[in-house]
């Protein structure tokens, strides 16, 4: 079953970063682009399969998830999306884009205290992304981002569960910190294309279209039926 | 009392440290007299002044729903049912056996990650991937293993059920068209991945195609066992 080292036609691409680093309007921009030049594209959100979303908003609704409850419902959800989505269309030659890949999981689940090799071999059975982009940021802008936007916070977003703090404004500036550790200590392992999200949209764009053209072959994924 | 410890790293949060009661597993196919044999032991176990809690494979209340609808449809990958499970054991595993051991309980599991392990290898996870995610759990202090012969399976699950359960047949993995087939061929794999735990992890076998009685009075001689090693608090009054 775990099948991470076989040669596949399809390419994976995968962002990742802090909330508030630009990453999911990268993403969905690159997305367009592909679409648009006739590529076979597909793009897929952390934590959106159908089944598992209901068992997940549950469980963080009432607060009764633990770190390891919590890790393992989102590696439930990712499996489904990475069998019966990510898998199949790498096969079928598929630019598969994924906005958070397993490496969310690595980065807050061991800031809740989860065994970051307990972790990885969980997820042993997903490859590891032909591109991952990183948006990184400095702690105080991305926090700038989201606090100005969203005041509302979320309890486990804001890691009120971890106990940093019983404010959780204060919580969620103390999580995003960690988490960002998590991140770029993970950078070199797996390669991270690391890009500083400070950047105007627009230009950030044109840089990520630019490496996508650069390490794959685009040409190669044209689709031939069109509509 | 004997120290508690995880098969590979505790879950976060967990001081095994903290632990004192007694984890003891019965493992063993349906109808095999699991339930029975946990029934007697409770009575007995209570009667000797000890606190018991049972706990099952029953479904937690954090994915239940969720999981029986989805093995209705059919719908989950083998290994996104894998993980489904674990999220449920380990949702009971803390929030259920850990407490209870802390307050120093008996458990009583009828199952516990062995059958979840053996339901996963036979549908073709890999081994080492099943045992890496349940190595939070913790080590019972014992597992018995209750064998029966398959022509006794056959005819307890028959006398207690007028037709053969879709999941302990198999039926998802396409061993046979025929359910009696299929029921035969995967409590045969099911049998043969437990015989091979049990020398890994130690089960003792207990030949449950005997009576309840005898296989009870056998449960209590080896459960006494584990009790004895149980330190107990001398009064000097």
């Amino acid at each position: 079953m775990d099948r991470a080292g076989e040669r596949l036609p399809g390419k994976l691409v995968a962002v990742e970063g802090l909330d508030g680093s630009g990453k999911s309007t990268q993403v969905y921009l690159l997305f367009r682009w592909l679409e648009s030049r006739g590529c076979r594209v597909f793009f897929t959100e952390w934590n959106s399969s159908l089944l598992v979303r209901e068992a997940t908003r549950k469980g963080k609704r009432r607060q009764l998830l633990t770190p390891t409850t919590f890790s393992l419902i989102h590696a439930t959800d990712f499996a489904d999306r990475y069998e019966r989505q990510i898998l199949p269309l790498l096969r079928a030659g598929y630019i598969v884009l994924c906005d958070r890949y397993m490496f969310t999981s690595f980065a807050r689940d061991a800031v809740r205290g989860c065994d970051p090799a307990w972790l990885r071999r969980m997820y042993g059975f997903a490859r590891v992304p032909d591109i991952t982009f990183f948006f990184r940021l400095p702690l105080e802008v991305a926090l700038g981002r989201i606090l100005e936007g969203r005041p509302k916070l979320k309890y486990f977003e804001a890691g009120m569960d971890l106990g940093l703090s019983p404010d959780i404004t204060e919580s969620f500036r103390l999580f995003q910190g960690r988490v960002l550790e998590q991140y770029l200590a993970m950078a070199e392992e797996f390669g991270f294309t690391v890009l500083d999200a400070t950047r105007p949209v627009h230009s950030q764009q044109q840089l990520v279209r630019q490496i996508v053209s650069q390490k794959l072959d685009l040409a190669t994924f044209h689709k031939r039926f069109v509509q | 009392m004997s120290a508690k410890r995880c098969f590979g790293n505790a879950p976060a949060g967990v001081d095994v440290s903290k632990l004192s009661g007694s984890l003891i597993v019965i493992e063993g196919p349906d109808s095999s007299g699991r339930s029975t044999q946990i029934a007697l032991l409770t009575e007995w176990l209570e009667q000797q002044g000890y606190a018991v809690e049972q706990v099952g494979l029953k479904r937690s209340t954090l994915v239940g729903p969720e999981l029986e609808r989805a093995k209705q449809g059919n719908v989950l990958s083998p290994r996104t049912l894998s993980l489904f499970y674990a999220t449920d054991f380990f949702d009971q595993f803390e929030n259920r056996i850990v407490p209870a051991l802390r307050a120093g309980f008996v458990v009583l599991a009828d199952r516990y990650i062995y059958t979840l392990m053996a339901r996963d290898i036979v549908r073709g996870a890999e081994p080492e991937w099943v045992s890496s995610i349940y190595s939070l759990a913790l080590v019972p202090d014992a597992v018995f293993y209750l064998m029966v012969s398959l022509r006794t399976l056959v005819e307890r699950t028959f006398q207690s059920h007028a037709d053969l359960d879709y999941w302990e047949s198999g039926m998802d993995c396409g061993l046979s068209r025929d359910w009696f087939q299929s029921f035969v061929k995967y409590q045969r794999r099911m049998r043969t991945e437990f015989i091979r735990m049990q020398k890994q992890y130690g089960f003792v076998p207990i030949n449950a195609n005997r009576g309840v009685i005898t296989v009870q009075k056998d449960l209590k001689a080896h459960i006494q066992v584990v009790l004895d090693k149980i330190e107990r608090p001398v009064y000097h009054g």
